[in-house]
């Protein structure tokens, strides 16, 4: 499974997803977010919903230098912090925003495509979809 | 609360210096807890007894509260200030991602103070204050100068950015601060104080975390919490129709001010209307930061070009049920397009309270109306209810100001009838332009004695509606029920949590959530504080001169019949007396 983002045009930009996504590691606040909603160039717009997209080949694991960040099965990746030195580069490489940084920790941020997030979306706008019924797709 | 939470930290920033410095403030925090009541007590300590509203000296709070960032609806920023609209307690409220944002930076209040000698703009980034050079953006409407400041700065997403339009720039009394495009610090002027310290804008973000009591409680709570927010039949009408659905019903009533309050039923109500606007304009609905309610409905309005065809301009404009009665009833704007014109442009381009303005246009009508004025004064301008292309032309003169009437609107309604009469309908109270119900004495009283002179200080216009329509309370009973409710929602807005979600908020509930922050505190504990602040506010208000028995009273809310049949001069006159009483007691000062 992974999180997915069905309809961006629901979002009405509570952000209730990203104080989910933190809270899941026990505090409140943002700091620990994995997932990024902000308006595209203005409110009156409608909002971008960023999260990890769960890459086959990812290309935040393959700069990483540490092997921190490896490749799991069925897409995405899996962050072992204790190799992590901070350095970003996985973050650069991450050309659709979906590695987010804990500024007081220095770390990325990676999705496990828990779906936590899920059920704190008042409208749907994320879900977690089966792989399989994405890749017959492709 | 908890020792290491940042809610403690006040930035102060001093605009003539161009210097800031963080203060723990444990001792405030702790005591009034955050948002409304911290703001109250910072007024005291940092605004001067009898400074000039708009002179360096006044200073901006903004202040947020404990549970902003931990629990859904705690989403408000609430600022105060000395108002140049009253000349006494200024205080505005803003949604949008302003709470957020503050909290995130790691503030719990934001103290503004002196004066800039060129136009800036503040970028607050967690600990770092940068003092931008503005002057290349004064001038500018809210869309723009929020669009340059978003692509100058980082933390799309995690930040707040207030900023005035020209009304602020050229202190109109009652100029806003606009946040996040369509969210206001609307009544009461924040707007021209900003403006009189060269201040256009103020960009907050932060992405931090905060601590809590107990990691599970939190989260189940949270569960609670979020789940009622949802689901509850409280909640639903601000996310369907929105706060635009009020407008049936009160026309129904017969509460809803049209024509100046010449009646208090409108004809076309039913062009205005939150169900005309969902079937028709309804182009977006927002949310605050952390609120999944979402009540923010923005209309879509496509006008055509006149003088080149197949270009269209389409506009999104923020509607809700105040602006609807101020720039629609109180107008004879019937015409669901006819309100966007012009609050595209109120919005948009000048930034100012469309309550205070809807009044003041409608007694300037009723004024050229029984001749008390001319079209000397208004420059030419035919106003005449429903005209809305001669409101759109008024209002740019107010905020232009060619001549001493235009400048005279750009200080209330109050101060325009002090000096061209009219003073019977100039529909003001506490300085303060009516809220848009004609209910009963129970919104009437309730705006008078009201702290801030606002519909939310008690919701009296509830009480007119759900029990003074059924039996009539004695004025001294009115008066308690009026001055409860507002110590109550102290509390709620020294949280910082949305008025909407008061159905919600229960003492019972709020105790365990401040649990959760780290306040051990009782729901008499909390009855306590709600007085205590509102002794505070009034403690303010008495010391800039305000009293409750020496409101103005414009007679127009005795000529026009309200529902409520019994209301009359005599009760309120009675009830005030015993208002103000009641209120001197309180501060120890009464018999």
């Amino acid at each position: 499974m992974r999180l997915a983002v069905l309809d961006t045009e629901k979002c009405i930009g509570c952000q209730s997803c990203m104080f989910a996504c933190s809270r899941r590691q026990g505090d409140a606040g943002l700091s620990q977010s994995c997932i990024g909603v902000r308006s595209i160039g203005g409110m009156e717009r409608g909002f971008t919903v960023i999260v990890c997209k769960a890459c086959y080949d990812p290309p935040c694991a393959k700069v990483c230098p540490t092997q921190a960040l490896t490749p799991r099965k069925g897409g995405g990746v899996h962050l072992d912090a204790d190799k992590c030195i901070g350095c970003g580069y996985c973050r650069d490489a991450c050309i659709i925003g979906a590695v987010f940084w804990d500024d007081e920790i220095n770390k990325p941020m990676i999705c496990a495509h828990c779906g936590y997030c899920v059920d704190f979306c008042p409208h749907g706008v994320l879900g977690l979809q089966k792989r399989e019924a994405e890749d017959a797709e492709q | 609360m908890l020792n290491n939470d940042p809610l403690a930290n006040i930035l102060y920033i001093d605009l003539s210096k161009r210097t800031f410095k963080v203060k723990k403030r444990h001792d405030l925090f702790e005591k009034y807890m955050g948002g409304a009541g911290v703001a109250a007590a910072l007024l005291h300590e940092e605004c001067p007894e009898g400074c000039d509203p708009l002179g360096a000296d006044n200073p901006i709070i903004f202040a947020v509260g404990p549970l902003t960032a931990l629990f859904p609806l705690a989403s408000k920023t609430v600022s105060m200030f000395k108002s140049p609209l009253t000349g006494n307690l200024g205080e505005s409220h803003c949604g949008g991602r302003s709470a957020v944002a503050v909290r995130m930076a790691g503030y719990g209040a934001i103290v503004i103070k002196g004066a800039s000698s060129i136009p800036v703009y503040l970028s607050i980034k967690g600990n770092q204050v940068y003092f931008r050079d503005a002057s290349s953006l004064w001038g500018m409407g809210n869309f723009s100068s929020g669009r340059i400041i978003r692509e100058n700065e980082t933390g799309a997403g995690l930040r707040t950015i207030m900023r005035i339009g020209k009304a602020g720039e050229k202190l109109v009394s009652y100029a806003c601060v606009t946040s996040e495009t369509f969210r206001h610090f609307g009544r009461l002027g924040l707007g021209a104080v900003f403006g009189s310290k060269k201040l256009k804008a103020l960009v907050v973000s932060g992405k931090s975390s905060l601590p809590v009591s107990d990691k599970k409680i939190y989260r189940k709570i949270y569960d609670e919490v979020y789940k009622t927010a949802v689901d509850s039949p409280v909640m639903k009408k601000y996310h369907d129709l929105g706060t635009a659905e009020n407008i049936m019903p009160l026309n129904d009533f017969g509460g809803l001010p049209t024509r100046n309050l010449k009646e208090a039923r409108f004809e076309g109500a039913s062009g205005i209307s939150g169900e005309t606007f969902a079937q028709h304009y309804l182009g977006r609905r927002l949310a605050c930061s952390h609120c999944p309610v979402g009540c923010i409905h923005i209309a879509a309005l496509r006008e055509p070009y006149e003088d080149e065809s197949y270009f269209y301009k389409t506009s999104m404009i923020s509607y809700d049920y105040e602006p609807l009665y101020a720039l629609g009833a109180m107008l004879g704007i019937s015409s669901a397009a006819d309100f966007l014109k012009l609050m595209d442009r109120v919005e948009e381009s000048w930034g100012m309270d469309a309550m205070s303005l809807g009044v003041i246009l409608a007694w300037a009508t009723e004024a050229l109306e029984r001749g008390l004025i001319s079209e000397n004064e208004t420059g030419g301008v035919k106003l005449e209810w429903g005209c809305v292309e001669e409101y759109i032309k008024a209002a740019g003169y107010i905020v232009s100001q060619p001549n001493d009437f235009y400048r005279a609107l750009a200080r209330g309604v109050e101060y325009a009838a002090s000096i061209y009469g009219g003073a019977d309908f100039a529909l003001s109270f506490g300085g303060n332009e009516m809220p848009g119900y004609h209910t009963g004495p129970g919104a009437h009283l309730g705006a008078i004695i009201g702290a801030r002179h606002s519909h939310l200080d008690n919701a009296g216009y509830g009480i007119d509606q759900k029990t003074l329509v059924n039996q009539k309370m004695r004025p001294e009973e009115l008066i308690d029920t009026l001055l409860e409710e507002e110590r109550w929602r102290q509390v709620l807005s020294s949280l910082v949590v949305c008025f909407f979600a008061r159905g919600i908020y229960s003492p019972e509930l709020v105790t365990r959530l401040l649990g959760v922050a780290g306040f051990d505190l009782s729901t008499d504990d909390l009855q306590r504080i709600g007085r205590e602040i509102h002794n505070e506010k009034y403690r303010f208000k008495i010391r800039e001169g305000f009293a409750v028995d020496s409101v103005r009273i414009p007679e127009r809310i005795f000529e026009t019949p309200s529902p409520i049949n019994w209301l009359s001069k005599s009760y309120i006159k009675e009830a005030l007396k015993y208002a103000q009483k009641t209120i001197l007691k309180e501060q120890g000062t009464g018999h």
